[in-house]
């Protein structure tokens, strides 16, 4: 391309652009560049170019992975799926322009650092509608406040050590419910929508509508600590101090799993949003994770000399950040090898943590909120700098970016307090998922949709493609797994029973003559089958020593 | 310091009136789409289930025949027109939208043995039993006219089968032999043989029109030229086939209804081996028909059910069965491959759904929209386990069903003694030859 267009100030010039065609090497030289009737040139001949980021972003099949040798039809096919794929990335990735919204940013000019820019600054050099969005509710009568946001950011729950439970609209400070238990609350989670809460308390699990109506107790959920809701499995996930996790369906109301962690008390725990997958941090330093299909965790990570203090992961799965009572805050790559990328040392170790929707990391030490950014959206945080720094009025008990807005929310032990977070959201959500200007009818007709796609707790395993690749299992790993769960095979033929005649041939002698039969029949075809085993066996015995030497004999 | 903080306006989101539509953003951030994979699970499972929910075929059962229905032919031009005709020699002519039969005629003393409608759909020719060749009008007479055909031909044989010209004014007769005949002519302007046994159907080829082919009852198939008036090749198979049918959107492929309870798909210019091998029937297929698509056929068996193949699979993706319904003697697939149509030995005709879940008439585009995605959906997760599992499953009659329990252990003895022959020989003198290449006997030029 001869000119470029200019750029403006705040966005980073494009490299590597890709022509939206892959040219072959005979199209390659093709004439010069089209002339119009009038003679002039376009001097931006070709298809509009696309960032090569972009149309990655949209390409799901893993291309690293080797198939086996399969038919020529077969083959064909998925080269023709594959040649699909990378003509509708390109089209997707141009569709990008259609979105309206641009991400927050926070710069500092001359060299200053983000960090040390306060919150008030912020709240007065942003405009009205932003500036409302930075609260603190002082509420010091009713314990440290842990709080929650619903999935569309819209909605915000919040509950007190000492019993005090509210639900409100944050964004136009409409209050829905405020009751008080009058118990010791633990955790509190919405469910699928704004219109139920789950209150871990003292003894049970109380589920509330939005209005304070009480409607559920399950007590066979005790002594829980921790919640988390897997939105798209419809499943409420509690870890008690009996050190259980067990898996609640929140749509038919059945426990689907009740796993024993076999670790002691549970109560740090956290979901990754991008496979459903549960993970728990332990007094050992190690972060185990969980899924309802099996018994045993699927995997164990040794993250910290001491206890793990927090663990939490990013939305895209990729990384995860813990930190320890060893003071260090450590980000692990989830994908692939599950090693540390970067660690840092807190003075504090930090006791929350959060990640936000476009990668910012959120830590609470004490009574003081750190934020760190990353380059982009899929690198990790660099813990180098802090990005935002903020004081609270007490310490932090809950830490919670807010879905579609910069916004982070901190619960504390003196009330609740909505700090600004430019940069922390996506800015364009999808209106088909979660869309916080949803009206009633729009939440009714994504409720039905999701609980007729609500997916099966079996099928929650670390790689969530895991259906759409294709099934490499043998026949014979498939009989050992099913030999192991049932305890027998059930391909083999039962024993022979041979049929009762009439007019006497069914004596005993006669049954028992039959039988023989039968039981020499298949025994000659036993050994036939092991003459006919044995010249392989010799086969395969020969290439394998060169030599011949005198310990021969005692090869099998 | 430089800040902005991602603020939206509700304007733009949210709607100014009741009477407005609802702005829905869209978003394809596959990050903001998770479980993707999934949740399409999920959904091409219910697809999945309601596609059988919704699976009923049967439509209506033309009643007004006394006798079994022996062929039925297709009016070209006009698609609710449908002309039948049955053991006692009467032809029907019946609107489908009225499921009415519109217009009775005594046409033969006997069976009829062949119907076919001329090209441009004016008149349509009957044979029967008496050895006569017969057109009609296909309006029927005007007031105070007598039922009279407009044209007899009287033959010295018995003729078993009719097919008319695709585009020219000749149509074609077999019997002893394969006649060509002029409209206009009373004789046939050829007539063309090989062997020395009747031929029991005949037809032309939809886009190469000069071709023609025909089945005889010493288990041949022989393809005839008409410009040339000779017969250009026959392949001889186990067993006779009973009708064969060209593929409309394929100039060289045929499939023959044959009774070994099998069709075969061929290819006009390699006889030696057929393409394909359609098993599924449990008795002998008495009659073929394609979809104007070219890519499913329908079948008609002595198993009293009709089958529907896609031209390059073995099995059989529907089964449509009746308690009422007996023999199947013939069976047309409509020009808008939307219906299906069998004639039956208990006298009545059953109009059927080519698609057994299809919802019929005018749909919106919405439920346009989600019939492509759910058909997409299930294409790309047909082979897991539980999906397939639910497609494939049938109610079959008793009869059926046992009978293929029982062809199946026939068949696995036969293949494991084969294969005990060839283990128990010395190796190389028991040659193995294909499945295909074993069905046909012999192909002659």
């Amino acid at each position: 391309m001869e000119t470029v267009p200019k750029l403006g100030n705040n966005v980073p010039p494009k490299k590597d652009k890709l022509q939206g065609k892959k040219k072959k090497p005979w199209e390659r030289r093709s004439p010069g560049p089209q002339r119009s009737l009038s003679g002039a040139q376009d001097p931006f001949a070709g298809p509009a170019p696309v960032p090569v980021a972009v149309v990655q972003k949209f390409c799901r099949i893993d291309k690293s992975k080797k198939l086996p040798r399969s038919e020529t039809k077969i083959r064909s096919r998925l080269e023709a799926a594959e040649a699909q794929e990378e003509e509708i990335s390109v089209k997707a990735a141009r569709s990008e322009l259609l979105l309206a919204e641009e991400p927050g940013f926070l710069e500092g000019e001359n060299g200053e650092d983000t960090a040390k820019i306060c919150q008030a600054d912020i709240v007065e050099a942003v405009d009205i509608a932003s500036a409302a969005k930075h609260f603190d509710l002082n509420l010091r009568q009713f314990g440290p406040y842990r709080l929650n946001y619903s999935r569309t950011g819209r909605h915000l729950a919040f509950g007190g050590r000492r019993g005090h439970v509210a639900a409100l609209d944050w964004v136009t400070k409409k209050l829905m419910c405020e009751i008080n238990v009058m118990e010791a609350v633990r955790d509190i989670r919405f469910l699928h929508s704004e219109a139920l809460l789950a209150v871990a308390q003292n003894r049970w699990l109380h589920i509330y509508d939005n209005q304070g109506i009480e409607l559920h107790c399950i007590r066979r959920c005790d002594r829980i600590t921790r919640l988390e809701f897997l939105p798209f499995h419809f499943l409420l996930a509690t870890a008690s101090e009996t050190g259980f996790l067990t898996y609640l369906d929140v749509s038919v109301g059945k426990i689907v799993a009740a796993l024993n962690a076999r670790a002691g008390r549970l109560n740090i725990m956290t979901q990754n949003p991008y496979n459903a997958v549960i993970h728990l941090g332990h007094s050992n330093g190690t972060v185990s994770l969980w899924s309802p299909a099996m018994k045993e965790p699927l995997a164990k990570i040794l993250c910290h000399r001491g206890a793990v203090r927090a663990v939490a992961v990013d939305s895209t799965g990729t990384h995860m950040a813990t930190s320890g009572l060893d003071h260090q805050l450590k980000i692990f790559d989830l994908r692939g090898t599950f090693q540390p990328l970067s660690a840092r040392t807190l003075p504090q170790g930090a006791g929350h943590l959060a990640f936000s929707q476009r990668g910012l990391l959120a830590a609470g030490t004490g009574d003081v909120v750190n934020i760190w950014a990353g380059q982009g959206k899929a690198s990790p945080p660099s813990l180098e700098q802090p990005y935002l720094t903020h004081r609270l009025s007490g310490h932090v008990h809950g830490l919670q970016f807010c879905p579609f807005e910069d916004v982070l929310g901190v619960g504390h032990s003196g009330g609740i307090t909505s700090m600004l977070a430019p940069g922390a959201a996506e800015p364009n959500f999808d209106g088909l998922e979660s869309n916080p200007y949803r009206s009633r009818k729009q939440r009714q007709e994504w409720e039905v949709k999701a609980l007729l796609e609500k997916v099966p707790a079996e099928l929650i395993c670390l790689d969530p493609r895991a259906l759409a690749e294709v099934d490499v299992i043998s026949l014979e790993q498939e009989k050992k797994e099913r030999l192991e769960r049932l305890g027998y095979d059930p391909g083999t033929k039962p024993p022979f029973q041979p049929k009762p005649k009439q007019k006497g041939r069914s004596s005993t002698a006669s049954l028992v003559k039959r039988k023989r039969k039968v039981m020499d029949e298949e025994h000659r075809d036993k050994v036939r089958q092991s003459l006919e085993q044995q010249p392989q066996k010799q086969e395969k015995a020969k290439p394998m020593g060169a030599r011949p030497s005198a310990l021969d004999r005692f090869v099998r | 310091m430089k800040v902005k903080m991602l603020s939206r306006n509700p304007d733009s989101y949210v709607r100014e009136t009741k009477l407005d539509l609802q702005r829905v953003p869209r978003n394809y951030d596959p990050t903001l789409h998770p479980f993707e994979v999934p949740r399409e699970y999920v959904r091409a499972l219910n697809a999945t289930k309601l596609e059988r929910v919704f699976a009923k075929p049967f439509l209506a059962s033309l009643d007004g025949h006394r006798d079994g229905v022996s062929c039925l032919a297709k009016h070209p031009k006009s698609l609710a027109t449908v002309l039948s005709g049955a053991c006692d020699g009467e032809v029907r002519i019946w609107n489908l939208t009225k499921r009415k039969c519109i217009r009775m005629i005594q046409a033969h003393e006997g069976f009829v043995r062949g119907i076919c409608t001329r090209f441009c759909g004016t008149s349509f020719f009957t044979v029967g039993d008496d050895k006569t060749v017969k057109q009609w009008k296909m309006d029927g007479p005007s007031y105070g006219e007598e039922e009279e055909p407009l044209h007899t031909i009287l033959g010295k044989t018995v003729y078993t089968g009719i097919d008319h010209h695709w585009k020219e004014a000749v149509f074609a007769t077999c019997g002893q032999q394969v006649d060509i005949w002029d409209e206009q002519r009373t004789s046939p302007i050829c007539s063309m043989t090989w062997g020395f046994d009747s031929i029991s159907s005949v037809k032309f080829n939809p886009i190469e029109t000069f071709l023609l082919g025909s089945c005889a009852s010493d288990r041949n198939i022989v393809l005839y030229d008409m410009r040339q008036a000779t017969p250009l090749k026959k392949v001889i198979l186990d067993m006779r086939t009973n009708t064969i049918c060209w593929n409309p959107m394929e100039a060289f492929i045929f499939t023959a209804a044959n009774e070994d309870y099998n069709l075969y798909t061929f290819d006009m210019r390699a006889l030696d081996t057929p393409l394909m091998i359609h098993m599924d029937h449990v008795s002998a297929v008495l009659d073929v028909d394609y979809s104007p698509t070219g890519k499913d056929f329908v079948s008609a068996s002595f198993d009293k059910s009709i089958r529907i193949f896609p031209v390059d699979k073995s099995r059989s993706r529907e089964v449509y069965h009746t308690k009422r319904m007996q023999h199947v003697i013939c069976v047309k697939w409509t020009s808008d491959s939307k219906y299906i149509m069998c004639g039956s030995d208990e006298m009545n005709i059953r109009l059927w759904k080519a698609n057994a879940s299809e919802k019929l008439g005018v749909l919106t585009s919405r439920e346009k929209a989600a019939t492509d995605y759910n058909q997409r959906l299930k294409e790309k997760f047909q082979h897991h386990p539980h999906i397939k599992r639910i497609s494939r499953h049938r109610h079959l009659p008793k009869s059926i069903y046992s009978q293929i329990q029982e062809q199946r252990i026939m068949k696995e003895a036969r293949r494991r003694k084969e294969l005990n022959r060839i283990k128990h020989s010395k190796p190389g003198s028991v040659q193995r030859v294909s499945e295909k290449k074993k069905r046909v006997v012999a192909v002659v030029k």
